[in-house]
């Protein structure tokens, strides 16, 4: 079911500013990887390269492979569209769909793409709302407009809205930066849950939670202001944590940075 | 140090002489009362001019009071509000005084009768007729622009928010802008240049493209402004779950823009119903009934009033139905400026649990 993500040499640009460069990483089906590093180093802009959201920003240009198990998803004649049903994303900020309901908005992925009987999505919406967390809370009021939830709520239907279309890798930018601790500990929970149905991949400004959620962590930084942002080490979480091999992870980690 | 110097400039206590809450009023009431007696004084007799000394004598007498008692930086807000309040008053006077003549002059002839009626053979010195044939060609005229303006308006705002990068993109907002800018009266000429050309007679639809080159500008305009206040975020979430594009467009982005969308064409709307230059030019008018708006003269509501005011001579009954007809009109677009906001209201992204 999940996926491997295999990059090489990967270098993103918005116009003519160069974003990310010359990035190489391997992400193991069904693990959890976690992206750390100070902001504006290019960690979203690399997310969304790997399920080529990057070129939806006015601009957006890529460089490089990425091979989602040996299918290069930026291979001549990939649809762009079939990329994102195979690789989901959860944002930063909470974003449910307005003018649908709670129902409505975790059946969207599925309804805008093709035809379901209402049995099927009333399966597909409860398995989804379990797989959040969010079921329970939410079970009757399922007709209710999904901006009346909670902030911590709303990123958990945002979470069953992605995986109800169920992709095979899912990437989360930030996921908890909006939430309380609460929240943040079920989103958490939930990652360990999901990564035996996906390949997950979460960036994260939080040390303890890139520590408590993934099996392997990613540094990246850049050289200085202006210049792309470059990945430094990845490597089992465990290691990055107690024995990084480069001195400016080993900085960052501790908070010796700058 | 320089927290010392800070601190010294500032009031000891928290707390600060003001004016109580009545006060604005009073200085209004005594502001009116002294600019109705300055002008009669000085032997002013225009409404206008009373109320002008009084809005002038509310803001100085504002400031006045206010610097004395409460100090200066009240002072100045006191008069930024009052500044505010005269100049609303300043725009809703004139409008509440038209509306209320037009009803009162309106409702004297304004009847079933009046309404289900064509003019005929009533000449129009005499009492008697109506305006049903008036509003069918409104109706029609408006409609079929209405049915050709708002779909190219509303699917030219989504290239250009949605897909227009580049020249094209450009080169169509540089046109929307020129042709916002165009008089009816030169888009009534172009149409009626075309009508020489094929030799055409007046009728109903030549009006209607005239109106539709009035009205495609301001639907561009207005639903841009409400796709792009859509939020990108929404956009990205719906695309990151494999929606293409098109359907994220349709699905996602005008149904959480489709209550301003509506308001933008019903504004749109209400501006050209209110079109009479086009109309004389290319429909002519009639005082018969007549339902096909592909042929022949039709009549329309703004060309009747104008009509019945250019050809009353004097004569009191023709007068009287163009200001029956003016109140039609106003209600028309009351109208549909109410239908616009119970929909704005309806389709609003909903809130609350
Ligand atoms: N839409 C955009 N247009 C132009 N440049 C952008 C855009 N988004 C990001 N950038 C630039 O790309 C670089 C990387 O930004 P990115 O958002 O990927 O950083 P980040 O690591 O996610 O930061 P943070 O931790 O603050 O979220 C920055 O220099 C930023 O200025
Ligand atoms: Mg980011």
């Amino acid at each position: 079911m999940a996926k491997r993500i295999d990059v090489s040499g990967l270098t993103a640009f918005y116009g003519s500013h160069k974003a990310i460069e010359d990035i190489s990483m391997t992400v193991e089906p069904g693990s959890v990887t976690a992206f750390i590093g100070p902001s504006g180093c290019g960690k979203s802009t690399f997310l969304r390269t790997l399920n080529r959201m990057h070129e939806v920003t006015p601009g957006g240009r890529v460089e490089g492979k990425v091979l989602l198990d040996d299918e290069d998803l930026y291979g001549t004649g990939v649809d762009p569209v079939s990329v994102r049903r195979e690789v989901g994303m959860v944002f930063q900020r909470p974003n449910p769909f307005p003018t649908m309901s709670i129902f409505d908005n975790v059946a969207a992925g599925l309804r805008l793409n093709g035809n379901y009987k209402k049995s099927e999505l009333n399966d597909i919406v409860e398995k989804s709302l379990k797989g959040a967390n969010l079921w329970n809370e939410v079970k009757d009021r399922l007709n209710k407009p999904g901006s009346g939830l909670s902030g911590g709520q709303q990123q958990r239907l945002c979470i069953a809205r992605a995986i109800a279309v169920e992709p095979k890798v899912l990437l989360m930018d930030e996921p908890c930066s909006a939430l309380d601790p609460i929240s943040t500990l079920a989103i958490e929970d939930l990652i360990g849950e999901l990564k035996e149905r996906f390949t997950i991949v979460i960036v994260t400004h939080n040390m303890q939670q890139a520590a408590r959620v993934s099996d392997r962590t990613a540094f990246f930084n850049l050289a200085a202001v202006g210049q792309p942002g470059r990945l430094i080490e990845i490597d089992d979480t465990e290691r990055i944590f107690s024995n990084p091999s480069v001195q400016a992870t080993e900085d960052y980690i501790s908070g010796r940075f700058g | 140090m320089s927290t010392a110097a800070v601190t010294d400039k500032r009031p000891s206590t928290l707390r600060a002489a003001s004016l109580p809450r009545w006060t604005p009023w009073a200085i209004a009431a005594g502001s009116l009362v002294l600019g109705i007696g300055i002008s009669m004084g000085a032997g002013l007799d225009s409404q206008i001019q009373w109320g002008l000394i009084a809005a002038v004598l509310f803001v100085l007498g504002t400031f006045g009071i206010a610097a004395r008692v409460e100090g200066r930086r009240q002072a100045k807000d006191r008069v930024a509000t009052s500044l505010v309040w005269v100049a609303f008053l300043l725009a809703v006077v004139p409008l509440v005084s038209l509306i209320w003549v037009t009803a009162v002059r309106g409702v004297k002839v304004l009847d079933l009768y009046f309404l289900t009626h064509s003019m005929g053979v009533v000449a129009d010195t005499e009492p008697g007729g109506g305006i049903y044939h008036a509003i069918i060609g409104s109706l029609e005229q408006v409609g079929l622009a209405t049915l050709i303006g708002a779909p190219i308006g509303v699917l030219t705002a989504i290239y250009l928010v949605e897909y227009g990068r580049g020249r094209l993109a450009k080169a169509v907002t540089f046109f929307v802008d020129v042709m916002t800018g165009i008089p009816s009266i030169v888009a009534g000429l172009f149409i009626l240049s075309l009508m020489l050309i094929f030799k055409m007679q007046p009728f109903g639809f030549a009006g209607s493209l005239a109106l539709t080159i009035l009205m495609m500008p301001v639907v561009v305009r207005s639903t841009e402004e409400m796709l792009k206040l859509v939020p990108n975020e929404l956009r990205e979430a719906s695309l990151a779950l494999g929606v293409p594009k098109w359907r994220t467009i349709l699905k996602v982005v005008l149904p959480t823009s489709i209550g301003g969308i509506t308001t933008g064409v019903m504004l749109a709307v209400a501006r050209i119903a209110g079109e009479t230059a086009p109309v004389l030019l290319l429909v002519f008018g009639n005082p018969f009934i007549n339902n096909n708006p592909f042929e022949g003269a039709q009549a329309s509501l703004p060309l009747y009033i104008y009509q019945q005011f250019a050809n009353s001579a004097g004569s009191g009954a023709a007068f009287d139905r163009a200001w029956a007809a003016s109140l039609t009109l106003i209600a028309f677009v009351m109208i549909l400026n109410l239908v616009a906001r119970g929909i704005a209201r309806w389709k609003a992204p909903k809130t609350g649990r």
